[in-house]
């Protein structure tokens, strides 16, 4: 196994399956575009399953490196290797790969083709930005994955979609002109590409503040964090399903990862230095963005909302520094909270794309995402319904769920750091039960609201199979966590070593 | 090696049946489900009894039974302490559970639900066991979460109807404003003990009574102690499961659900899960007298005024909802007065006979077709034998009448108040006394209005509109129609007797589990007082320091046997403020009917007060409730379309756009236009470049 390029499989796989259905042409040939996209991404699938089988525990160094030459007079490099933290992304990215083609399945009925390799082709690409090591291939995933994605709101999109996919554009690009700044700052100060040189590289704390700056614009708007956050409800709205699932499953998530990857251990001092300013920005995305969400009445936006929320979990948990008791001195950032928050992300991978999903099974029936639309759904759904229970309750936290795990340890991280911090931080345990359920209570529960409920016809053998997936999924990881977590011990470790020794010469 | 198997067999044989009968519940005919569910519950109770036979025998256990999480210095684990504590709680929640299950197949016996219900309630039972066994904090909430996730579920069995889901939600979310507390007291005490584990939390406990968090500025008034911080936040949680004021509102809204879950999830057994932790939690709170007063306050203003709206409830189950609120509050007075193990006596004999009370009300309710209101009842007696008679035995065994099990630990806590010096023990003291009347009061004016009387059920339009005292109450109710829980039931399920229709005799099913709870609730007290309290039962497992709070050595002293407790009680106080509380009710509610009218007209803000629940709800829909959705509004609006978009982004926009309407200007399309700006320009740029030189 170990001869296999595995990563380069991973990425151009699910690529070369997208250029076949894209092939396949017009929708006359739509049964077999949809076979070939269920083919290759169950095939990217596959190809990932020996990252984790072969991964080594004991080491916090890269895994299944490649390294090839690409533009030498540069010294840019065709450089690839996950560690475990990248590594549980690239297999979450290609499982969800196959809920996506699975959930367009019946629904998407024009330029099927299109549709499904816009999503492999992505997924190559999300692959290839988890996977990379070398600063301007990141970058060039990193900015080619926006095209499939604006592409999916703004052709397949709702009514808005243009304004949606424009708005999505701008904010997202705005953030990229500024990361790709730093990186060639970074490669004039270092000359180098290589993300682990960058990671090595003495930096003062001037130029530190200036690229965790810089940085923190890119990412904040991919996280997103608050106040950068508006694109997303608006993108998730017009989204159809399968674009609200990967957008929230993965695309949210390259922000965080960019925080792991450059941020902090590029400018450690700098993190500690700012670590104050991003909590702060997280707990206002937990407690603000949480009463926002209680007022939606647009179920999408609602969950739209609620991963706004979840993600200031996330970057909560990287950015307490600190704090006190055992791990003592000041700038050792807590593991807890770190893994905590990378929990969160998978986690929110799971539960944020079957809220998206079960949304779209009502969607496709009703053709209408206003809470006051629905009502008494668990009537003539419910199995459905109680699928969407089990998730509603993972999205409010509740344990034996996925949606717990991240929640608590950041939440017990949190209380070592501040206590006050922790307090504003576990009123997610209110909030996200009272707009998750208030929200289940008028769509699902009561009396059957109007005819379009009463005529629902209970979900599918399809629908079904997702969803059980999914409940896998996030079910799983709420019982057993520890398959997950055992893989980024070295790897956080390393990293808070990273962000503890000091850069400034 | 053979007694781990048993433990894990405990849990996980009810969540077989919760599985088969949840998982199926569409395919499976109905004996399928309440086979495998009663199967479940019943080798779990078997096993608990082998259990505790081991346990008695002084094999106690403790460990993991899987790594659930690691992440950097610490362990999280899925494990179970089986000790007195432990085993105690297992045989209560399975037995009573049991009891359940059997009366479930005569009270849904019509529901369409049937099979989804078992599912729930086996799965209820599946939790509360995870929660009592466990020997972490961890996997402590995970059982606390999860039997307040079957609670939501089964208060909103009846999903259309409106009442029930509202109720349910506001159960859900009402808890979590405790657990809001609860997990940030776990936090503290992982922060500071560094483990979740009970054994290393409790050996650490005693080395770090002292310690102090600063939770702002420097040194003074923003430091606490550690140990007062964590015990109340850990307590707060527990107010929220186990009702206690200003988180009791959930409670009586609860009783939308089935009978059946009322009996075991919102008398016997979640709600005590509280009480449980506390008792739990006896090495910690031992260590902050700050905490415990906390704690014997809180339970003492639930006691007494939880027991006072009973006695304007005429809703049946209602009455009895009240009087477990006020007896949630005896159990936490008495771990207010470090009498822990008399709490937990109390938690199991009141288990036994308000599970009796409520099945009991809900025999009431099948006889009646459905109808709860009291005032629609009397002379039952004749028609329901065997619900009457151990109606009455759960009535006498919940005021406290000597001999029986209520007696025995109702008495010791007042006792163990009397003799406490807590901060606070004076109003605790006061509260159960004045209790003690209520409880007899509400309970007997209950018991003779269904039981006793004039026979007022199948009149033609009966209902409240009919009832002769009705008026005044309705008055109000319709008042606060907004208040969504002054109506018990919903049109479809309140029929009632038709007229001339006389009320009858419950099944077997339904009256085999009244038999057998009644029993413990006569017998329990007498032969498990001795034992529980002054013996070493609970040696191992509830931690008094008897130096600071003396209060179960001097009860200890005084213990002269179970008979003899019970032969001096007739002389007093507490026996005659029983008594009383039976004679006024008997005296008001049989004899002088107009008498109670009378006291409600004369005490008119008074009875408003009550009819409104202290006003609670209303503040909490209007100011808690309306305030979240009102900040909400203001953030969305004001906040990110106004301030972010309107004038973040459309500022943006709008200066891009000013830029081109400026730039526009000058691409009119006229060559002479774009003559003359050339010429223009050259001009300047010469001029300028002559000047220059």
């Amino acid at each position: 196994m170990s001869g296999m390029p595995l990563l380069s499989l991973a990425i151009w796989v699910p690529i070369g399956f997208g250029a076949l259905v894209l092939a396949t042409g017009s929708d006359r040939n739509a049964p077999l575009a949809r076979m070939l996209a269920l083919l290759g991404a169950v095939a990217g699938l596959v190809v990932t399953i020996p990252l984790y089988t072969n991964f080594d525990l004991a080491t916090p160094a890269m895994q299944f490196v490649e390294l090839k030459n690409w533009i030498p007079r540069f010294n840019i490099n065709y450089h690839l290797g996950v560690d475990g933290i990248s590594m549980l992304f690239v297999i979450l990215n290609s499982f969800i790969t196959i809920i996506v083609v699975l959930a367009g399945w019946q629904v998407i009925g024009s330029k099927v083709a299109q549709y499904n390799a816009a999503f492999l082709i992505m997924s190559g690409l999300m692959n290839g930005i988890f996977a990379s090591l070398d600063g301007i291939l990141f970058y060039v995933f990193f900015e080619a994955s926006l095209i499939p994605l604006y592409l999916i709101i703004g052709v397949w999109g709702g009514p808005r979609r243009v304004y949606a996919a424009f708005k999505f554009f701008l904010f997202t690009l705005m953030g990229s002109l500024l990361f790709m700044i730093s990186l060639i700052y970074l490669y004039v100060e270092s000359g180098s590409f290589s993300i682990l040189d960058w990671h090595r590289m003495p930096l003062g704390m001037v130029q530190q503040m200036w690229i965790f700056l810089a940085l923190l614009v890119a990412f904040a708007v991919k996280v997103p964090m608050w106040p950068v956050h508006t694109w997303l409800p608006d993108a998730h709205v017009e989204a159809p399903t399968g674009g609200s699932i990967v957008l929230a499953a993965i695309a949210l998530k390259l922000g965080a990862y960019g925080f792991l990857r450059f941020s902090l251990p590029i400018a450690p001092d700098a993190s500690q230095q700012l670590s104050g300013f991003i909590v702060a920005l997280s707990l206002i995305a937990v407690v603000y963005i949480g009463f926002v969400a209680l007022v939606q009445a647009d179920m999408k936006k609602l969950v739209a909302y609620s991963s706004i929320a979840h993600m200031g979990f996330v970057t909560l948990g990287f950015f307490m520094f600190g704090g006190i008791g055992k791990e003592g001195s000041l700038g050792v950032g807590s593991t807890l909270g770190m893994e905590g928050a990378i929990v969160q992300m998978i986690s929110h991978g799971f539960v944020a794309a079957a809220m998206f999903f079960c949304i779209g099974v009502m969607y496709d029936r009703v053709h209408s995402r206003l809470i006051a639309d629905y009502g008494g759904v668990v009537n003539t759904m419910p199995k459905f319904a109680a699928f969407f229970m089990l998730f509603a309750m993972a999205n409010a936290g509740l344990p034996a769920t996925s949606g717990f795990v991240g929640e608590f340890m950041v939440i017990l991280a949190a209380v070592k750091f501040n206590f006050w911090v922790a307090v504003a931080a576990a009123t997610t345990m209110i909030l996200g039960a009272a707009y998750t359920l208030w929200m289940y209570k008028r769509v699902v529960f009561g009396a059957v609201g109007n005819h379009h409920v009463a005529e629902l016809t209970d979900i599918n053998a399809r629908e079904f199979f997702i969803l059980v997936l999914l409940a896998l999924g996030a079910l799983g990881m709420g019982l057993y966590p520890q398959p997950f977590t055992e893989v980024m011990h070295s790897s956080v470790n390393e990293l808070l070593r990273h962000v503890a020794v000091s850069k400034i010469l | 090696m053979e007694m781990q198997k048993l433990y894990l067999l405990v849990p996980l044989a009810p969540l077989l049946g919760a599985a088969i009968a949840g998982l199926f519940c569409r395919i499976i005919p109905r004996w399928v489900a309440h086979t495998a569910t009663i199967a479940g519950v019943a080798i779990a109770f078997v096993a608990s009894l082998v259990i505790f036979r081991d346990v008695a025998a002084g094999n106690t256990f403790n460990g993991p039974v899987y790594q659930w999480l690691t992440s950097g210095d610490y362990k999280f684990e899925v494990g179970f302490l089986i000790d007195q504590l432990t085993v105690t709680m297992m045989m209560v929640v399975t037995f009573v559970s049991l009891m359940v299950h059997i009366y479930t197949i005569g009270y849904m016996h019509d529901d369409p639900g049937y099979n989804r219900f078992f599912s729930y309630i086996a799965l209820f039972t599946f939790s509360m066991l995870m929660l009592v066994m466990s020997n972490n904090f961890m996997q402590l909430f995970f059982g606390w979460e999860a039997v307040g996730l079957v609670s939501y579920l089964l208060i909103g069995f009846w999903y259309t109807r409106p009442t029930a889901i509202f109720a349910n939600m506001k159960a859900f979310l009402v808890n979590r404003v405790g657990d809001f507390g609860f997990v940030l007291g776990i936090g503290l005490v992982l922060a500071h003990f560094g483990s979740l584990d009970y054994k290393t939390v409790f050996a650490q406990a005693p080395s770090l009574a002292e310690a102090t968090i600063t939770l702002y500025g420097g040194a003074g008034w923003g430091t606490v102690s550690l140990m007062s911080a964590t015990c109340i936040l850990l307590f707060i949680g527990a107010m929220g499961k186990s009702a206690q004021v200003p988180l009791h509102v959930w409670l009586p809204d609860s009783m939308e659900g089935p009978t059946p879950i009322s009996a075991l999830i919102h008398a016997a057994t979640m709600v005590t899960a509280g009480i449980f932790m506390v008792a739990r939690m006896s090495p910690l709170f031992e260590l902050s007298d700050t905490a415990l007063s906390f704690v014997i306050i809180i339970g003492a203003i639930t006691a007494l005024f939880m027991g006072l709206l009973g006695i304007i409830q005429n809703d049946i189950k209602r009455v009895v909802a009240y009087s477990t609120l006020s007896q949630l509050g005896y159990m936490t007075v008495a771990l207010g007065a470090s009498a822990y193990s008399v709490a937990i006596f109390h938690l199991m004999t009141h288990a036994f006979f308000k599970a009796l009370l409520f099945l009991g009300a809900g025999s009431v309710i099948i006889g009646m077709h459905h109808d709860q209101d009291i005032r629609n009842m009397g002379g039952l007696r004749k028609y329901m034998p065997v619900t009457w008679l151990t109606s009455l035995i759960g009535s006498l065994a919940l005021i406290g009448t000597p001999f029986f099990s209520g007696f025995y630990s109702k008495d010791s806590i007042i006792e163990a108040v009397s003799v406490s010096h807590i901060a606070g023990s004076g109003f605790a003291y006061f509260s159960v006394m004045a209790g003690v009347f209520i409880t007899a009061f509400y309970s007997f004016r209950m018991y003779f209005l269904v039981f006793h009387g004039e026979e007022r059920f199948g009149l033609a339009h009966h209902g409240h509109e009919a009832a002769s005292h009705g008026k005044v109450e309705d008055a109000h109710a319709d008042a606060h129609d907004g208040d969504h829980d002054d109506e018990e039931v919903a049109p479809d399920h309140h029929h009632g007797l038709a007229p001339g229709q006389k009320p009858h005799e419950t099944p077997w099913v339904v009256t085999l589990p009244l038999v057998l709870l009644a029993i413990p609730s006569v017998v329990i007290g007498y032969f498990a007082i001795e034992p529980m309290l002054f013996g070493d039962f609970f040696k191992g497992a509830i931690l008094i320091n008897h130096e600071a709070h003396p209060g179960m050595e001097e009860l200890a002293q005084e213990f002269h046997g179970a008979f003899a407790m019970a032969a001096h009680a007739f002389g007093s106080p507490v026996f005659w403020l029983a008594i009383g509380g039976v004679v006024v009710s008997w005296f008001f509610y049989l004899k002088r009917p107009d008498i109670p009218a009378a006291i409600k007209a004369a005490c008119g803000p008074i009875y408003t007060v009550l009819e409104n629940k202290y006003y609670f709800d209303k503040f909490n829909e209007l100011v808690v409730a309306g305030g979240a959705r009102l900040l909400g509004k203001g953030l969305w609006r004001g906040g990110d379309a106004g301030v972010i978009d309107g004038l973040f982004v459309g500022g943006a926009v709008r200066v891009v756009n000013g830029v081109a309407v400026i730039a526009r200007l000058f691409q009119s399309g006229h060559i002479y236009h774009y003559a003359f700006t050339m010429i223009f320009g050259v001009c300047a740029l010469l001029s300028f470049w002559l000047l220059r030189a």
